[in-house]
């Protein structure tokens, strides 16, 4: 579904990315886990081209997304994505946020959109809270406001950056929940975190991203229990 | 000390009352309010261009745009760099030469290609103080750059930027005082002609500042106002 090819990014002489090359299928769980600054982040915000790369190639559903030809509007509505700020719209009620991208590009009518947004409010249990604006709610509340923001697009592919490290704890859990049950509905997903448990649960594959690469990747199990990469073993050694 | 003050008032009776002198400050003062109310919308329009230039082409590679945000750049640079007074002069004797030119016209227009480069700073920075991830937000979800702007990024800036619109606009109508030196028969001028009138300047000058003062102070009012208005629907 999603193809990088030899990926690479370097802000003004700093190379963050040193060459990725992943091939993420349909229904793929990848979890990508590293040390700040690994170029983790970087890695995500390429796939949608909110950083440009400055080398190699994004292939997604069959179509280069690098080629500065295409349409990256129409290939961002395909791709949910959460931030670790969650980036609601403060000024627009939570209804609002949800209908706001479905209606503005014609996907669907007003009306259908606010039956959308009601469904999905049930679904992450925030069925009042439609007219409440951002900054009345908890940061979790916000967060999962955020993810049905994503799905209202319907899109093929989530990605989430560090969707619970602005979070208190004890609102991690909920967010984290939300997550689990897309991810049994059989959602592609992209996450980015440092939420271990999350990792070894949930996800189908996890990469360790160090300095700009692809340090090691495996399944969950492989990865926390015999994990091969000197830096990896550091890193666990140090966060689990 | 009662004859100092007898002295006073006779000085600012004279000033205003004899030969119906208020009418000169009258007629003065609608000449400011016309001067500074045109000039404003000149200015905004030429703000709101120059804002639109100036953030627009950040994030754009269309050569055309790189080159009008260069002349935006130096326009605001230079007009911020230098005195109004100045501006007026040149701007006078380089367009106005004809001595039948609208006063209100060289006026507004002096004014207003002065106010306009305040105003599109006004705007870039009120602009620019929204947080990056409302942009990438509307874009992350398919919006386009203009979409995402228009329905998101400027409902926000508005916020921040009206009040600063109207402060620019407060010492606009100041500064209006100035075009007196290309003789447009503003507030000032008028008031410098009843000193040239009575022999004694200084009266009509202050009756000239009270008449700013009340104008400046009433618009602050007005822009208090507005301002509790807006907060009130911002408490969400």
């Amino acid at each position: 579904m999603i193809v990088t090819k030899d990926l690479k990014k370097h802000f003004a002489g700093h190379e963050v990315l040193r060459g990725i090359s992943q091939h993420i299928v349909k229904g793929e769980k990848v979890v990508i886990i590293g040390p700040s600054g690994s170029g983790k982040s970087t890695f995500l915000r390429c796939l949608n081209l909110l950083e440009e790369p400055t080398g190699g190639e994004i292939i997604f559903e069959g179509k280069t997304i690098t080629d500065p030809k295409v349409n990256i509007d129409q290939i961002r509505q395909k791709m949910g994505m959460v931030f670790q700020q969650f980036n609601l719209f403060p000024m627009k009620t939570v209804r609002q946020n949800i209908t706001l991208a479905p209606v503005l590009l014609k996907k669907m009518s007003q009306e259908q959109a606010d039956a959308r947004a009601e469904e999905l409010l049930k679904r992450i249990g925030l069925p009042d809270k439609a007219d409440s604006y951002p900054g009345m709610l908890s940061g979790g509340q916000q967060q999962r406001i955020a993810i049905a923001r994503a799905l209202a697009m319907n899109p093929d592919v989530m990605l989430f950056d560090e969707p619970t490290s602005a979070l208190d704890p004890e609102m991690v859990g909920e967010v984290l929940a939300i997550m689990k049950e897309l991810a049994q509905e059989g959602m592609t997903m992209v996450v980015v975190t440092h939420e271990m448990g999350f990792a070894r649960e949930v996800g189908s594959r996890v990469l360790f991203i160090d300095e700009g690469i692809v340090a090691e990747e495996n399944t969950p199990y492989e990865f926390f229990n015999s994990p091969q990469n000197p830096r990896l073993q550091d890193f666990l050694s140090k966060v689990l | 000390m009662a004859q100092w003050f007898k002295k006073i008032c006779d000085a600012f009776y004279n000033a205003w009352v004899p030969e119906k002198r208020y009418l000169a400050y009258l007629s003065g003062l609608r000449m400011t309010l016309r001067i500074a109310l045109f000039a404003v919308m000149i200015g905004i329009a030429i703000g709101i261009v120059l804002a639109v230039i100036k953030v627009s082409a950040k994030h754009s590679k269309s050569k055309v745009l790189k080159a009008l945000a260069v002349f935006a750049n130096l326009y605001t640079t230079v007009i911020r760099g230098t005195p109004m007074i100045v501006q007026i002069m040149i701007i006078y004797n380089l367009i106005f030469t004809s001595p039948n030119s609208n006063p209100v016209v060289i006026g507004a227009v002096c004014c207003g290609i002065n106010s306009g480069a305040y105003v599109a700073e006004i705007i870039r920075a009120g602009i620019e103080s929204i947080p990056v991830g409302q942009m990438e937000a509307g874009r992350s979800l398919g919006l386009s750059y203009s979409m995402t702007m228009r329905t998101i990024i400027l409902p926000q800036a508005v916020k921040n930027i009206l009040p600063a619109l109207g402060n620019e606009f407060i010492s606009l109508v100041k500064e209006t005082s100035v075009i007196s030196v290309i003789a447009v028969n503003d507030l000032m001028k008028m008031a410098g002609y009843v000193g040239s009138r009575t022999w004694d300047v200084i009266p009509p000058y202050v009756i000239a500042a009270a008449i700013y003062l009340l104008m400046t102070l009433a618009l602050t009012r007005l822009m208090g106002a507005f301002e509790r208005r807006m907060a009130k629907s911002d408490r969400h």
